[in-house]
């Protein structure tokens, strides 16, 4: 798995006064190199999933029995039989399983990510906002549930009730609210005593309405930032899942899955049916741990 | 060797060639100073217990810790093992096995015909919980039913010591092939007072006593286990190899590297990968046939759906697939596209003449086109069904494959991949339309097929009820030839296609060339330790 | 301090209780069952099968007997598939396997990683920095069972030097300790490099500079603590994620540890050694939580419990 730390810096984030913070941030984004380059990354990563189709020569299923049988011979890169990226191992359309495959990835990691955060910034913000015993004993399950090995878990979960792309938005999204619950509480905390959310409560505001009024946008910072991190490892553990074979229902495929086959298969010669999908896998990490890095600093100014 | 109880018996006595079957190491030969031999398993081996186990790869390892009244020789023929010979009373009944007086369990005690009893009537009872109970059952074994339901105390099971070294067996109805299930691993002895002594623990390295040609020094669970020849074996003369070893390894692509490394001598070849290694290695790949057959099973019940009710639908979906594409693009093991239910290599079976397995393919498309015009379906009314296959490589595979195929007669097939206990449970509900489904056969002969779907089978997920074909398979219990019944009844499944055949399996392996004496004609790759040996180069 | 460490154990209980609830709920209510096989059992053995093992039992009750057993004998049952194992064999056996290699994993990832981090960062921009960003920025996105194969295809096929798979000796350790520490290493690595990189810019060190103190001193003496702080909140997660990731090594090398036990138990629906691995493998990520904790504490001291 990959580092998580870098919450860690991200929590020292805060709204800004004074000059817009938002253009000051958007300012150094531009400038940082690493994080343009994994930006045009992931815009390149994402139109390839979504408009790859086009070039496609052959639907991601369908079999090419000219090839079958004889992958290492004949089914691999070509642009003359239109199987750019060469073929698997039924002689399906290796170029048009790694466009699906990108889509099934991005998808599984962008709503996983939205899960984990969408969970986490409600129970921490409530959690803070409200405080006291309830603040004390949410943050003291958020502590219990830290300790459960998840991945065990979701094992778990996809073997007993089968593979569904639901369980797994599900179950990978809640492998990692717990650390963002812990993030936007604390920040959450650190907003509380300041004069607009006392304004706001002594005019009679609705708790829920000042969280949402008031609080998660000025927390929009640290959870975009943590979005964006977050995002590759959700990824990973989905590539993980496909590994053990519990990954999402043939004849769909993710990422994870076709890596995992080309992997298995690598001394017999079939090498681009491990290079391939593994290539769009490292782009689209590359892509967003360098953005994730680039907006922590961006909207972090402390001199680095 | 005796032969006189056979002579003295009726036409009814198992016709055994009596040779002793150690490594039979030709004069010409001179054999490699290191004499082990490591082979490959893809699993933990779950019990070294013969009553508790329950798998092929842990009868593999069991039957060379032990020794069962017959063994099998490279042909798949019986040879003595425990027991010299046998008589069969005039009904059939009653079967008395004449043990050897030099069997040696591995403490130095001899082994005895109560060893038998004791180990049966272990098997059947039901404090002992065993998975397979149901083989004492299926060999008839007298009160075996009772026996296991708790109905009847475990001594009153139909299995008797004369003496030391006379063994008794009483079945309830005659079964002609019953010697040959005297090979399962079940069916192996056990030695009571270690059983008592160790209880649950009995069967740890060191701890553990057989009757077989070795003994086990070391199981590391999921790493390996280790055997050392059993010097108190009967024939441990005449035993060559003098360790093996075997190795788990959970990957089949991992195993062959492995093995390709020098780290193994026997490892199962991963599909597609057969004529490379042919090519390549061809003193070292083989392809024999494996007694085994891969269908898809229909769900035909009261739960399945309306769809496949109708046999021309089924008869369809079977003439839609393109067999020799699967085994000969797919698989490229050698493995035989199947028509028909039974294993082709089964001994003294002959598939009936079946109209659709002669046909072309383009021939058999154009029917299947024909019967689902016929039943209501196609293109227009596009036929839509799951079809549900356990986790492996090879079964999403042909499945993928299969659904193309199927496509162009308008049949949508969604696939439906669960892990084995899901796979299993979600059949043995009727939650299913098609499902992948394999048989191994316990023994060397049709019926161990065909008796699956009859209406009491048991094994019968499908819900295929027949009386015509129940009344066939019952008759050919009694047959002095049941090899008409047995084709009538696959005429029946190649008519009603309740289940449609895929492929027969072969067992695809390479063997360094320096080992000697695996079995090369038996279907059931039946093979013990004691016949090996390795030659130098 | 002390209270802080008493208060989390008072609360790894609980944890574990509700770990336990939460894991035998699942597998109860899973379709299929220890003993579904391809030929179905008839009721009876079914029936002598389940009273062996207290499955007939209500579900409470199985979970109270079971609770019950391991609180007073610390007995967690006998494993339901490998019939003539005890969980607390399979665990005797197979844990020690996983403990080598993940220690040794641990401490190669946490030892090349800071290394390489600190000299990274100590020769900024050099052609050293470069590299070693490069490649560790390479190594952390690599999946283990990428990584996995591609090794035993050099060392064992090609090379013929290192054994491809089980669990013999340290020959055998070397593989699957690669496989298992590269990917941490590699963030190790980067995390170190970004964080001593901010250190080095901080005043104490300038001052530490301007009394001309020597440039080794400044760094181990130092730069060397506060920079690893980042690196410390880092090795919770890398914890799991080495659990996690003695799965893959598990399958490939057949090392025969705990890993593949688990993965092999929730197919099986060997409940019971799926109970003892998850127990096991949840208290020690409560142990090792806290031990971070406290690392955390002794080296920023204005952290208080």
């Amino acid at each position: 798995m990959v580092s998580t730390t870098e919450q860690r810096t991200a929590t020292q984030v805060g709204p800004r006064k004074g000059r817009s913070p938002w253009a000051d941030a958007r300012r150094r984004f531009l400038r940082n190199k690493a994080a343009m380059g994994g930006l045009i990354l992931l815009l390149f990563v994402a139109a390839f999933a979504l408009f790859g189709d086009v070039l496609a020569q052959y639907s991601n299923e369908e079999l090419d029995y000219m090839v079958m049988g004889q992958i290492v011979e004949l089914g691999g890169p070509s642009i003359a039989s239109g199987h750019y990226f060469g073929t698997d191992d039924l002689g399906r359309d290796l170029y048009a399983r790694t466009v699906q495959g990108t889509q099934i990835s991005l998808a599984v990691g962008v709503v996983g990510a939205l899960i984990a955060v969408i969970v986490g910034t409600i129970y921490g913000a409530t959690a803070g906002y409200v405080g006291g015993r309830t603040d004390s004993i949410m943050m003291r399950l958020v502590d219990i549930f830290m300790a459960v090995p998840y991945m065990f878990v979701l094992i778990l979960l996809l073997v007993m009730y089968g593979r569904s792309i639901t369980i797994l938005f599900v179950g990978v999204g809640l492998i990692s609210w717990m650390e963002m619950a812990r993030i936007v509480r604390g920040q959450t905390l650190s907003l509380k005593g300041r004069e607009f959310i006392e304004a706001a409560q002594a005019t009679g505001v609705a708790a829920p309405v000042i969280i949402a009024r008031h609080i998660v946008p000025n927390l929009l910072g640290v959870i975009a930032v943590y979005t964006t991190l977050l995002v590759p490892l959700m990824i990973l553990t989905e590539s993980f899942i496909s590994f053990l074979g519990l990954g999402v229902q043939e004849p769909m495929t993710s990422l994870g899955a076709l890596i995992s086959e080309g992997a298995g298969t690598i001394a017999y010669g079939t090498t681009w049916q491990l290079g391939f999908p593994l290539l769009f896998f490292v782009l689209t990490l590359f892509g967003f741990f360098f953005v994730g890095d680039g907006l922590r600093d961006a909207l972090d100014p402390k001199d680095r | 060797m005796k032969f006189s109880k056979f002579l003295a018996s009726t036409a009814l006595v198992a016709g055994l060639t009596l040779q002793a079957h150690a490594a039979d190491v030709p004069d010409d030969v001179t054999l490699a100073d290191d004499q082990t031999f490591t082979f490959w398993l893809l699993d933990a081996i779950k019990s070294m217990d013969p009553q508790i186990n329950t798998d092929v790869e842990g009868s593999d390892v069991l039957r060379n810790l032990f020794e069962g009244l017959y063994n099998e020789d490279s042909d798949g023929q019986l040879v003595p093992g425990v027991a010299l010979d046998h008589i069969v009373s005039d009904d059939g009944l009653t079967y008395t096995f004449n043990l050897r007086d030099d069997a040696r369990w591995s403490n130095g005690e001899p082994v005895t015909a109560n060893d038998f009893v004791y180990s049966w009537r272990r098997l059947a009872d039901p404090a002992t919980a065993s998975e397979y109970a149901w083989y004492m059952e299926l060999m008839q074994v007298e009160n075996a039913s009772a026996v296991i339901a708790g109905d009847m105390a475990p001594d009153e099971l139909g299995v008797r010591a004369v003496d030391d070294h006379t063994f008794e067996v009483t079945i309830s109805t005659p079964l002609p092939y019953f010697p040959q299930m005297l090979v399962h691993a079940s069916t192996f002895p056990v030695l009571e007072s270690v059983v008592a002594e160790h209880g649950d623990d009995w069967t740890d390295a060191g701890t553990l006593v057989g009757n077989g040609a070795y003994t086990l020094t070391q199981h590391t669970l999921g790493e390996r286990v280790v055997m050392e020849k059993n010097d108190t074996y009967w024939d441990s003369d005449n035993t060559v190899m003098t360790e093996l070893v075997a190795l788990t390894i959970n990957d089949v692509n991992q195993g062959l590297t492995r093995y390709l490394a020098g780290e193994l001598d026997r490892v199962d070849v991963p599909a597609g990968q057969y004529p490379r290694l042919k090519a390549e290695y061809p003193a070292q790949a083989s392809s024999t046939p494996y007694n085994c057959s891969y269908i898809y099973m229909l769900n035909v019940g009261e739960k399945g759906p309306e769809a496949l009710k109708d046999a021309r639908v089924r008869q369809a979906l079977a003439y839609g697939i393109d067999r020799d594409i699967i085994v000969e693009r797919i698989l490229q093991g050698g493995q035989r596209p199947s028509y028909n239910w039974t294993h082709w290599a089964i001994a003294g079976f002959e598939r009936p003449q079946l109209e659709w397995a002669n046909m072309t393919q383009p021939e058999r498309m154009e029917r299947a086109h024909e019967l689902l015009d016929e039943a209501g379906y196609g293109p227009d009314n596009p036929l839509e069904l799951t079809l549900q296959y356990n986790t492996s490589e090879d079964h999403k595979k042909i499945a993928i494959a299969v659904s193309q195929m199927l496509k162009p007669l308008g049949v949508n097939l969604t696939l439906d991949n669960y892990e084995w206990k899901v796979h299993t449970d979600r059949m043995q509900s009727q939650d299913f339309d098609m499902a992948r489904y394999a048989w191994c056969g316990d023994y060397n002969e049709a019926s161990t097929y065909l008796d699956l779907f009859t209406s009491y089978s048991g094994h019968n997920s499908g819900e295929f009820y027949n009386v015509e074909y129940d009344r066939v398979m019952g008759e050919s219990k009694t047959a002095e030839n049941p090899l008409p019944l047995y084709q009538e009844a696959e005429e029946i499944l190649g008519e009603e296609m309740p289940i449609i055949p895929i492929y027969h399996y072969a067992n695809v392996d390479m063997v360094r060339d320096d080992i000697r004496g695996l079995p090369q004609n038996n279907v059931n790759q039946t093979w013990y330790g004691k016949d090996l040996y390795r030659v130098a180069d | 301090m002390l209270t802080y460490i008493l208060k989390r154990i008072a609360i790894a209980i609980p944890t574990l209780l509700v770990l336990i609830v939460v894991s035998y709920v699942l597998m109860y209510m899973a379709p299929g069952g220890p003993f579904t096989s391809e030929r179905e059992l008839p009721p009876q053995v079914l029936a002598n099968l389940n009273a062996k093992y207290g499955l007939d039992q209500p579900l409470w009750r199985q979970i109270a007997t079971y609770v019950w057993n391991i609180v007073t004998d610390f007995d967690f049952g006998p494993s339901f598939v490998y019939k003539d194992r005890s969980v607390n064999e399979i665990i005797a056996q197979g844990f020690p396997i996983t403990l080598t290699y993940g220690v040794l994993s641990f401490l190669l990832a946490v030892i090349v990683g800071v290394s390489l981090g600190v000299a990274a960062a100590v020769r900024h921009n050099s052609a050293l920095d470069y590299a070693a960003v490069g490649v560790s920025i390479g190594a952390q996105v690599l999946p283990n069972f990428v990584m996995a194969p591609i090794l035993v295809l050099v060392f064992t096929l090609w090379l013929g030097w290192l054994p491809g798979g089980g669990w013999q000796g340290p020959e055998y350790w070397i593989l699957p300790v690669i496989a298992l520490s590269t990917s941490f290493m590699a963030s190790i690595a980067r995390i170190t490099r970004s964080s001593m990189l901010e250190v080095l810019t901080q005043n104490h060190i300038r001052t530490a500079r301007a009394k001309g103190l020597p440039e080794r001193r400044i760094i181990l003496r130092h730069a060397l603590k506060p920079a690893m702080l980042p690196v410390i909140s880092y090795l919770g997660p890398a914890f799991v994620g080495m659990i996690t990731g003695s799965v893959v090594v598990d399958i490939y090398f057949s090392t025969g540890g705990i890993g593949k036990a688990f993965v092999d138990s929730a197919l099986n629906r060997d409940y019971a050694v799926m109970m003892g691995v998850t127990i096991l493998m949840g208290t020690l990520t409560i142990l090792f939580n806290l031990i971070v904790d406290i690392l955390y504490g002794w080296i920023d001291p204005k952290i208080r419990f």
